[in-house]
């Protein structure tokens, strides 16, 4: 039976404390891969905010879809996910998903897709705020064929 | 009535972040774009860009998803997270 934990908030998060959570919820774990997404600087113009708009509840369901996906791919024992919402500085941590297996192939591999399908399917929106002006990230056509490869 | 929501830019071109529509028998999101559109040229210009989503009980969908009464419909742009 596999597990996995969705949250979407605004609070800062610590990798340490997931993974130690993960632990204590499924500790049958051989490999655990992992990713972190953070709010990188704008190459024209300083970045004075990130703003992460969602669609609350079809955010978290959708990510438990993508999840559910995942776990009928690959033999996973866990898969986490934390995204944050709201406004968030450079170099502020975003998104974080990591999954447990009990071989690393697996794991990496999922990990991989679940951040795939997440950029293409959950329902977030960034916006790029600048000291005079403001505008929505654009989604790339890049992640769509990357999503669709699998 | 068919609640329907709105985000990002298209809520700010909008200026509407939600809305009620009256339901009928047998309508799909399509007849509801028909609907929205007709409110003024600004609806009918937004709604009828290509890349707009749709989402129906919070499920992505296409314009011929049926609705049922009460329905939550939302429309947004494609999406950026992760």
């Amino acid at each position: 039976m596999v597990a996995y934990s969705v949250r979407v908030d605004t609070a800062d998060f610590d990798a340490n404390d997931l993974l130690t959570q993960m632990h204590r919820d499924a500790p049958q774990i051989g490999a655990v891969a992992s990713f972190l997404g953070v709010v990188r600087a704008t190459p024209e113009q300083p970045l004075e905010s990130l703003y992460i708009e969602h669609y609350p509840v079809m955010t978290e369901a959708e990510i438990s879809r993508i999840i559910e996906q995942a776990q009928q791919r690959w033999p996973l024992n866990y898969v986490q996910v934390y995204h944050r919402v709201g406004r968030l500085a450079i170099g502020e941590r975003i998104v974080w998903v990591a999954v447990s297996s009990a071989h690393r192939g697996a794991a990496f591999q999922a990990c991989e897709f679940v951040m795939d399908y997440l950029k293409t399917r959950a329902t977030f929106w960034k916006k790029e705020c600048f000291a005079d002006s403001e505008r929505w990230v654009e989604q790339r056509a890049s992640d769509v064929e990357k999503m669709q490869a699998w | 009535m068919i609640k329907v929501r709105f985000f990002a830019r298209l809520r700010e071109e909008l200026g509407v972040d939600q809305l009620q529509v009256e339901w009928s028998s047998g309508m799909t999101v399509a007849d509801l774009l028909v609907d929205l559109k007709r409110r003024s040229d600004l609806w009918q210009k937004s709604l009828s860009s290509p890349n707009i989503l749709i989402a129906v009980e919070q499920r992505h969908a296409t314009v011929d998803t049926m609705l049922d009464d009460a329905a939550e419909v939302a429309f947004f742009p494609p999406v950026t997270g992760g």
